[in-house]
């Protein structure tokens, strides 16, 4: 199994207490997870990319404990194996296209995929030295989806990717998630509550507020 | 990629802010260079100036003035004390040489110094060219008066009366270029020496021909001074009573030190003055200013710095998501704090190279509106060791204004900022 959780727990200060489903996937599979706004999906995503710490079960990825990392060694291990596709593409805007993909080569300390052919594969190669600030919505939820992939994740985490985006782009990066994941051998998660993306992953749960 | 890079963008991605941040700082800096440099080359040079003049002997009046005008010929002498007296102080056991001066003329604001050999023996002064005085109206120029004014050996040129410009011009004499002497960065540089005779012909000349209106007897007169030669050691031979302006001496043993200043001041009708101590009542005078500037340098640092902290501040909450981000990919708290850091040390790291370099634009520019003063010989491209201790303050300053927000950075929640969206 490459990724597996079990009995997560988390409660935020104040609220009530969230119980989500357990997940399993091997490399190569694809997974939604459904849910009303509020009911947990994002907080889901953030444990499972180890930004947050659980108060029960537990994540494993490649078989390693994610409660089991600490500090800096958590955040290397999310750096060379989880790429997260967020809701807004966050590029930072310092940085031209190119860089920003450098950016993950260098926090992850690992060559990963080619930024050139990555860019070129996603239908953004002229785009490689443009300023982020240059960018259309769909550029640059696309440059994102280059900068997850970027170091050959193994779990792929995608936090609405499509709710800013038209029908034609919603496709696009729905594929581009699909394909690349598949050539990676990576499992996708995509947290999502738009219906177009039902229409491309029929595997699912969902996440209901107890 | 890396960390340095990542920093190095952020600063340029906000130019105004951080070009006003580093300007601000290289201001401050600028003005500790400045003070840096003005009292170091000044002391210095004070120092080189006075070395082996134990006193200064001249008329009555304020003893630092005749230092001023003994030692660094920037004041104007305190008046004449007759030769006689000069050369009685001369045969004291106490005294183991003196140099006699006598002051008064100028040529385009160079002073022009009656002495003998001993003065230029003094600064251990080499010719460039020619030789050293030997009759009268010869001259040897300074290195920087001779540079300003064009002339070489042979040369003839007019001194006018007083020791600054504009002054009327003793037409009837003219100067003769015998010899220039190689740059020192001393004193003697901007200095026009000549014989103790030739001054007093000068303005003996310029009252005869006023009196006696006689060409004739003029010429006679100039013809038989120009044919004598003239004193090269201790003081000029003459039988009429003629005037000095100031004498340097040095001391033949300690005890010297004590007894000599008293016997002179009590039992003569001259002063004498010690240019070590005078020297050092001066710097205490002017030590209240250099405070003062010291002070509004380091005010306009310490703003400087409040300003980078604030920028770093302001610029840390529109990047929340940005260290977020980095964080997600895998940067960690340590990188980030780095990051914030690293910002911080390079804006003040060039504010600090800008000022060093403004600084020393600022004394050139100082420098280059002060042809004549002591200042003009000042170097404004000298560094200093003491450049790099302004390096380190400018860093240190980097520093302290970092820490908040580099901790801040350092305590950001990724989760919590990325689910704010």
């Amino acid at each position: 199994m490459l990724f597996e959780s079990k009995n997560i727990e988390y409660k935020h200060p104040g609220q009530q207490k969230l119980i989500f489903p357990d997940i399993s996937l091997e490399a190569g599979e694809s997974l939604l997870v459904l849910g009303k706004s509020g009911s947990g999906k994002t907080t889901l995503l953030n444990l499972l990319a180890g930004l947050l710490n659980p108060e029960t079960g537990e994540i494993k990825l490649l078989g390693k404990n994610l409660a089991s990392l600490k500090g800096q060694e958590l955040d290397l291990f999310r750096g060379k194996e989880i790429g997260i596709v967020f809701q807004k593409p966050h590029l930072l805007a310092a940085l031209n296209v190119q860089e920003n993909l450098q950016m993950a080569h260098f926090f992850g300390k690992k060559k990963g995929q080619n930024i050139k052919d990555l860019l070129g594969e996603l239908g953004l190669a002229t785009k490689a030295k443009s300023s982020v600030l240059t960018l259309s919505e769909g550029e640059a939820q696309r440059v994102s989806i280059a900068r997850a992939l970027a170091n050959s994740p193994k779990l792929i985490l995608a936090d609405e990717p499509t709710s800013s985006l038209d029908d034609e782009n919603t496709e696009k990066v729905i594929n581009l998630l699909k394909t690349q994941a598949a050539k990676i051998g990576a499992a996708l998660i995509i947290v999502t509550h738009d219906q177009r993306v039902k229409a491309h992953i029929p595997n699912f749960v969902e996440v209901k507020a107890a | 990629m890396n960390l340095f890079k990542l920093s190095w963008k952020y600063l340029t991605f906000r130019p105004l802010s951080t070009g006003l941040n580093v300007f601000l700082l290289a201001l401050g800096l600028a003005i500790i260079t400045v003070l840096l440099l003005i009292q170091d080359q000044f002391e210095k040079k004070m120092n080189q100036d006075a070395a082996g003049i134990d006193l200064v002997v001249g008329a009555k009046g304020s003893p630092l003035q005749l230092i001023l005008a003994g030692v660094y010929h920037i004041d104007f002498p305190t008046g004449n004390i007759p030769m006689e007296e000069a050369q009685k102080l001369s045969r004291n056991r106490l005294v183991k040489n003196i140099i006699p001066m006598a002051l008064g003329d100028n040529y385009l604001g160079f002073r022009i110094v009656g002495t003998n050999h001993d003065y230029p023996a003094l600064y251990e002064a080499q010719l460039h060219s020619g030789v050293l005085w030997a009759k009268p109206f010869e001259v040897v120029l300074g290195a920087e008066v001779a540079e300003k004014a064009g002339y070489s050996v042979g040369d003839e040129f007019v001194g006018s009366h007083g020791i600054s410009v504009g002054s009327h011009e003793h037409d009837a004499n003219k100067f003769k270029v015998v010899g220039v002497l190689n740059r020192k960065g001393n004193v003697l540089d901007r200095l026009i020496l000549t014989s103790v005779e030739s001054i007093w012909y000068t303005h003996d000349e310029g009252s005869e021909v006023d009196v006696e209106d006689s060409t004739a007897n003029h010429q006679e007169h100039q013809q038989m001074s120009l044919s004598d030669s003239v004193a090269v050691k201790g003081f000029p031979k003459t039988s009429e009573s003629r005037d000095l302006t100031t004498l340097l001496i040095q001391y033949r043993n300690p005890m010297a030190a004590i007894q000599l200043p008293r016997l002179i001041n009590s039992g003569t009708s001259m002063q004498a003055a010690s240019p070590s101590f005078e020297m050092s009542r001066l710097f205490e005078l002017l030590g209240v200013g250099i405070t003062l500037l010291q002070g509004l340098a380091v005010v306009i640092i310490g703003i400087s710095g409040l300003g980078i902290f604030i920028a770093l501040f302001n610029s840390l909450k529109e990047r929340k998501y940005d260290l977020a981000i980095l964080r997600a990919i895998g940067a960690s708290r340590a990188q980030l704090l780095l990051l914030i850091f690293l910002e911080g040390i390079m804006l003040t790291f060039m504010g600090a190279i800008l000022g060093i370099l403004l600084g020393h634009s600022f004394l050139s520019v100082i420098i280059s509106q002060n042809e004549q003063g002591v200042v003009a010989s000042l170097q404004p491209w000298v560094f200093l060791k003491q450049e790099l201790w302004i390096v380190v303050y400018a860093l240190v300053v980097g520093v302290l204004a970092s820490v908040i927000p580099a901790f801040a950075a350092y305590q950001t929640s990724i989760a919590k900022q990325l689910t704010k969206a």
